[in-house]
C-alpha cells in the first residue's frame, strides 16, 4: 500500500476533536439515563460522571484494548471511553439481553472485555488489589500490557487502596492508580474524611510517583496518564496520578447534592471540561464548523444507539442460571 | 501403593500442577522463602522459582485480589491463606469479587483461582486460628467448596480444583497433616461434586468430613463390635454437593447421621439434613441426628478444646441415639 504522510498537526487536530467527541458523547449518554431513570426504565440507582469527562477520556486514550481498565460504580464514562459501544451500553443499563453483560450486571457493573474494560465495581477499593493482579499477569506473560484503576477520594481511605498500592509498588507492577478527586465521598467533602488536601502524597507513603493534575484539562489528564502507561510499559513500576475534578450533579439519582455550596458549584460549572476545551481549540485554529462536527456526530450516535437499545428484547428469566455454577 | 501424608500429598498435587502448566503459580504469605507456615510448599521455589512460587506482604485483599486479576488474564493462581480465620480479613474479596466476577460480566471472564485455607480446631491456636469456615460461605452462589478428608482426596481435589474454571476454595484440616493415607502413583484428578463410600455398613448413614471423617470411623470401628453397621459418607465438596450419594446411602439404611466440626445454625450439615428430610422424608425410620460442635468461639486450654470438638465418643453417641440403641 502506499504511505501517506498526515502533517503532524492534522493528527493532533483530529486526535483533540476525538477527545472532544468521546466528552459530548458521554456527557449526552448520562443525560439520557437521566431521562431514562425518571421514566422508570433504569433500575437500582445510577452514579453519573457528568463533568467528570475529561478523567474518563484523557486515561484510556494511552490504553490498547490489550490493557486492562478497570473502573467504579461512576464508571459508564471510563468504560465508553475505552471504546464501548453506545447501543450495547445503554442496553446493559435497560437491562437488555443485548446488554454488554447480558443485563447480569447494570449500570454498577458494566464490562466489555473486547476492549479492554474488565469491569466496573460497586464495592469501593475492591479493584485496586484486581488491577494489581492484571499488572502481575502482564508481569508473568512477558507482556508490555498495564492495567489502570480509577477510584474515587474516598477510596483512599479504605485498607484494599493500601494493600493494593503497596503490592504494586514492591512488586513494580505495570499499574496506575488514577484517582478521581471530585471533592467528594459520596456526601461528605474530603477536608471532614481525609487528613490531606493534596491526595497525590498518598503514593509517598509507597515510594511511588505521584502527580496531580487538572482532571477538567482532558489534554492534561491524558499526557500526564501517558507518562505513567511509558514507564508501565517500560518495567519502571506503577504511578499515582490524582485528576483534580467536579461531579456536576449529587452522588446518585436521590442525591441533589444539596450540601455543596453554590458559589463552589458555580465556580466549577464554569469550568466545564467540554466548553473549556471547545474554547481551546478554537483558539488554537481548529474551524470552528469542525468543533461543531464533533457535537453533531456525537449528539446523532447517542440518539441513534439509544433508539435501537430500546427497541432490543428483555433476557428471557432461564438466562439467570447462566454463568454460574448451579 | 504408597502411604503420604496430607502435607506431602497436598504439596505433590501443587508440584504436579505446577508442572503440568505454565499457567498455574503460588502466591501467599512466607510460602516461597520460608516454604509455608505449616510447611506446605517447602522446596518448591526451589524448584519452580520465585515467580511462580511467590511471598506475599501480610495483605490478604491483595492476595485474593491479584489472584483474581491474574486468573482472568488465563493464569491458574493458587493462593493460600495461612489460616481460614483470616478469610475474614478479605471476605469482599472472596464473597464479593471472586464468586460474583464471571455472573455480573454475563460470562466474559472466568475467574480459574483456587484459594486454599488453613481449616480446623485442635491444636491450642485459640479463637483466630482454629475455626473451620467453609460455611461462611455456603450461602455465596459462585464458589466451589473442597472439603478433603485423605490424602488421596486431597491430592485429587487439589489437582481437579486448579484444572476448574470457576473458583475453588480448598479447606485443608491444620491437625490432619501429619495423618498418612494411601495415594496411588497417577491418580487422577476427581470431579468436583462427588461423593465417597468411605466405609460400607447397613444400619445407619453417618456423613463426616476431614477432622470428624477420622473420627467418624473411630466411631464406626467401635460400634461394629456393638453390632451396629455404619457406612460412612464424605462428601468430599460441599459445592457441588453430591446429594444423590448421600440419599442413596440412606435409602439404604433408612438412618442419618451428620457429623461436623462447626456449630449448628446455618451448617453444611444442617443444609444436609434440611434436604433429606425435604426430598426423601419417606425413606427415613427416624429422626436425623446433627453432632456439632458447641455455639462458642473456640477456647485456647486443651481441656476446654478437646470437649468443644466432637469426640469419637460423641459421634458414636448419636449413632446409638439413630439407631435406638442409646
Amino acid at each position: 500500500m502506499n504511505a501517506v504522510s498526515v502533517p503532524s498537526d492534522r493528527v493532533d487536530v483530529d486526535e483533540a476533536l476525538g477527545l472532544l467527541r468521546g466528552m459530548i458523547e458521554i456527557r449526552l449518554f448520562e443525560e439520557e439515563i437521566q431521562r431514562l431513570f425518571n421514566r422508570n426504565l433504569v433500575r437500582g440507582s445510577t452514579h453519573l460522571c457528568t463533568g467528570q469527562e475529561a478523567v474518563a477520556v484523557g486515561a484510556c486514550a494511552p490504553l490498547r484494548t490489550t490493557d486492562a481498565m478497570l473502573c467504579t460504580y461512576r464508571g459508564h464514562g471510563a468504560v465508553l471511553a475505552m471504546g464501548a459501544p453506545l447501543d450495547r451500553t445503554f442496553a446493559e443499563i435497560l437491562g437488555k439481553a443485548e446488554g454488554l453483560c447480558a443485563g447480569k450486571g447494570g449500570s454498577m457493573h458494566l464490562t466489555d472485555v473486547e476492549v479492554g474494560a474488565y469491569g466496573s465495581f460497586a464495592i469501593v477499593g475492591a479493584h485496586l488489589p484486581i488491577a494489581a493482579g492484571f499488572g502481575l499477569a502482564a508481569r508473568y506473560a512477558g507482556t508490555d500490557d498495564v492495567s489502570l484503576c480509577f477510584f474515587g477520594d474516598g477510596s483512599t481511605n479504605i485498607g484494599a487502596f493500601h494493600e493494593a498500592m503497596n503490592l504494586a509498588a514492591i512488586w513494580k507492577l505495570p499499574t496506575i492508580f488514577v484517582c478521581e478527586n471530585n471533592l467528594y465521598g459520596e456526601y461528605s467533602p474530603v477536608a471532614r474524611t481525609t487528613p490531606l488536601e493534596d491526595l497525590s502524597r498518598r503514593a509517598d507513603g509507597y515510594a511511588m510517583p505521584g502527580v496531580r493534575v487538572d482532571g477538567n484539562d482532558v489534554r492534561a489528564v491524558r499526557a500526564t496518564v501517558a507518562d505513567a502507561v511509558d514507564r508501565a510499559r517500560a518495567g519502571d513500576g506503577p504511578t499515582f496520578v490524582e485528576a483534580l475534578t467536579y461531579r456536576h450533579k449529587g452522588h446518585s439519582r436521590t442525591d441533589p447534592g444539596t450540601y455543596r455550596p453554590q458559589e463552589e458549584v458555580d465556580a466549577w460549572l464554569a469550568r466545564d471540561p467540554i466548553p473549556a476545551f471547545e474554547r481551546v481549540l478554537i483558539e488554537e485554529g481548529v474551524p470552528a464548523e469542525r468543533v461543531e462536527a464533533a457535537r453533531e456526530a456525537a449528539t446523532t450516535a447517542v440518539a441513534e444507539h439509544l433508539d435501537r437499545a430500546l427497541a432490543w428484547p428483555d433476557p428471557l428469566p432461564a438466562a439467570r442460571f447462566d454463568h454460574v455454577y448451579v | 501403593m504408597s502411604e503420604v501424608t496430607f502435607r506431602d500429598a497436598i504439596k505433590l498435587g501443587m508440584a504436579d500442577a505446577l508442572a503440568a502448566d505454565p499457567s498455574v503459580f503460588l502466591l501467599g504469605e512466607d510460602i516461597a522463602e520460608a516454604g509455608g507456615t505449616f510447611k506446605l510448599t517447602e522446596g518448591l521455589m526451589d524448584e519452580f522459582g520465585v515467580e511462580r512460587v511467590r511471598d506475599t506482604p501480610i495483605s490478604e485483599q491483595a492476595i485474593i485480589g491479584a489472584a483474581i486479576g491474574a486468573s482472568i488474564r488465563g493464569l491458574r493462581p493458587v493462593a493460600e491463606l495461612m489460616f481460614a480465620d483470616f478469610a475474614a480479613v478479605c471476605f469482599d474479596q472472596i464473597a464479593n469479587q471472586l464468586a460474583k466476577y464471571r455472573y455480573m460480566t454475563g460470562g466474559q471472564v472466568t475467574v480459574p483461582a483456587t484459594v486454599r485455607l488453613v481449616n480446623g480446631a485442635g491444636g491450642g491456636f485459640g479463637a483466630q486460628h482454629s475455626q473451620s469456615v467453609e460455611n461462611w460461605f455456603l450461602n455465596v452462589p459462585g464458589l466451589k467448596i473442597a472439603v478433603p478428608g485423605s490424602p488421596a482426596d486431597a491430592y485429587a481435589l487439589i489437582r481437579a480444583a486448579v484444572r476448574d474454571d470457576d473458583p475453588v476454595l480448598f479447606f485443608e484440616h491444620k491437625a490432619l497433616y501429619n495423618v498418612k493415607g494411601a495415594l496411588e502413583p497417577g491418580d487422577e484428578p476427581i470431579e468436583l461434586g462427588s461423593a465417597a463410600i468411605v466405609r460400607q455398613g447397613t444400619d445407619v448413614t453417618l456423613v463426616a468430613t476431614q477432622l470428624m471423617r477420622v473420627r467418624a470411623e473411630e466411631a464406626a470401628a467401635t460400634l461394629e463390635g456393638e453390632g451396629i453397621s455404619v457406612e460412612i459418607v464424605d462428601p468430599r465438596t460441599l459445592v457441588p454437593l453430591d446429594i444423590a450419594t448421600i440419599t442413596g446411602s440412606v435409602e439404604r439404611t433408612n438412618r442419618l447421621v451428620v457429623a461436623q466440626e462447626c456449630s449448628h445454625d446455618g451448617s453444611w450439615g444442617a443444609s444436609i439434613v434440611s434436604r433429606v428430610i425435604a426430598e426423601s422424608f419417606d425413606l427415613l425410620d427416624g429422626p436425623p441426628v446433627v453432632v456439632s460442635a458447641d455455639a462458642t468461639p473456640i477456647p485456647y486450654a486443651g481441656p476446654l478444646e478437646h470437649a468443644w470438638i466432637p469426640d469419637a465418643g460423641r459421634i458414636a453417641n448419636a449413632v446409638r441415639t439413630s439407631v435406638g440403641a442409646a
